[in-house]
């Protein structure tokens, strides 16, 4: 299975993944960041791992690997 | 299947830009084209003066910051003395259309093979959210608080439109990044832009229409809703000028 990662310290809660994340699998976390933003967090469960939320993010929080062991990411 | 998605290396950092702002998305598009053209080694990026000016911040790649409006012509003696690489400028609309309107049309009108980037946020975003030559008949900014008036401040206009009737370029397109449809068709005028460049066809231009939240007073969400109900209307997406090799095809 494709793994879904997230630099949430990069993530400025813009909702722009949130607002286009077909699976509503999107929302924001109670603590701060280190920039003040409430971040975005994914679903695992619900996540279909689409990439759309990469494709939307202006700010570079996402990744989508696959086969992440064979790579050696987590 | 899902596909693999990372931000390029090139781009893979922080960037300072507000929360929702166009330029991140295209920055990344425009990194992903490099990778994928497999240019990595082999730019140079003139920038604008403007927001487009905080790309240099975040990116790991040879670039110079131009005398405001005059990348186009940084540009031209940077492709002319080495054919070789490839050159993209990143620029605004206050910089491209307002301040450096002259160099602007005149890279065009030689056809220069340099790929022109043109982030379009209808105003000047860093200096906080004055009037430029492409806000819209009535859009209220700071230095049109009424609303600009087009009879003593003259209408808009398209730039990609204008050089595509007039001059001999290889390839003039707008985009925007209003949802994945718009960021995915974007990106391959971009590659466009890049590969004529590689060709040796000629000038490209890619302008891409883009929310500055900050400045309209808008949350980034709702920005993107007025690009798709304001800004295409007057600003139609799509390729002005098509390369030859894909007309022929
Ligand atoms: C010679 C000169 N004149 C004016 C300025 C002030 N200035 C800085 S950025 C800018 C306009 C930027 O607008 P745009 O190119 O649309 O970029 P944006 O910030 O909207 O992305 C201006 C007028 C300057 N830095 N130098
Ligand atoms: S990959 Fe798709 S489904 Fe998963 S969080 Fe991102 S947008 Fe939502
Ligand atoms: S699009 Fe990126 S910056 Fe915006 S809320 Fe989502 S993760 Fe955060
Ligand atoms: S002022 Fe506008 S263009 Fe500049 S970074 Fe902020 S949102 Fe982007
Ligand atoms: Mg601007």
């Amino acid at each position: 299975m494709e793994s879904i990662n997230l630099k949430s310290e990069r993530c400025k809660q813009c909702e722009l993944c949130f607002a286009h994340c077909p699976s509503d699998a999107i929302s924001f976390s109670n603590e701060l960041n280190k920039a003040g933003f409430n971040f975005a967090c994914v679903d695992e469960e619900k996540c279909i791992r689409c990439g759309i939320c990469y494709t939307m993010c202006p700010d570079g929080v996402y990744a989508i690997a696959i086969n992440p062991q064979a790579k050696g990411e987590q | 299947m899902a596909k693999e998605r990372k931000v390029p290396a090139l781009i893979d950092n922080p960037m300072s830009f507000c929360a929702g702002c166009g330029h991140g998305i295209v920055i990344r598009l425009v990194a992903e084209c490099i990778e994928e053209l497999n240019q990595q080694d082999n730019i140079i990026f003139p920038i604008g003066v403007g927001c487009s000016s905080l790309l240099g911040g975040g990116m790991v790649a040879d670039r110079l910051h131009c005398p405001h409006g005059r990348a186009a012509s940084v540009a031209t003696g940077m492709k002319r003395v080495t054919p070789d690489t490839t050159i993209i400028t990143y620029q605004g609309d206050g910089d491209a259309y307002n301040i450096g309107i002259s160099e602007s049309l005149n890279a065009a009108y030689r056809n220069e093979n340099i790929t022109v980037i043109t982030i379009n946020n209808t105003n000047f975003g860093m200096t906080g959210g004055q009037m430029s030559w492409t806000s819209l008949p009535d859009q209220k900014t700071t230095t049109s608080p009424k609303g600009r008036d087009s009879g003593a401040t003259g209408l808009p206009f398209r730039f990609p439109e204008m050089v595509a009737g007039q001059f001999d370029v290889a390839y003039a397109a707008r985009g925007t990044v209003t949802s994945p449809k718009n960021v995915n068709k974007l990106k391959k005028y971009i590659k466009n832009g890049l590969e004529a460049q590689i060709n040796g066809e000629g000038y490209s231009i890619i302008e891409v229409l883009s929310p500055c939240p900050t400045n309209w007073g808008l949350n980034p969400v709702k920005a993107m809703e007025q690009i798709e109900e304001q800004l295409i209307p007057y600003y139609p997406l799509g390729v002005f000028k098509n390369r030859k090799e894909k007309q022929d095809a």
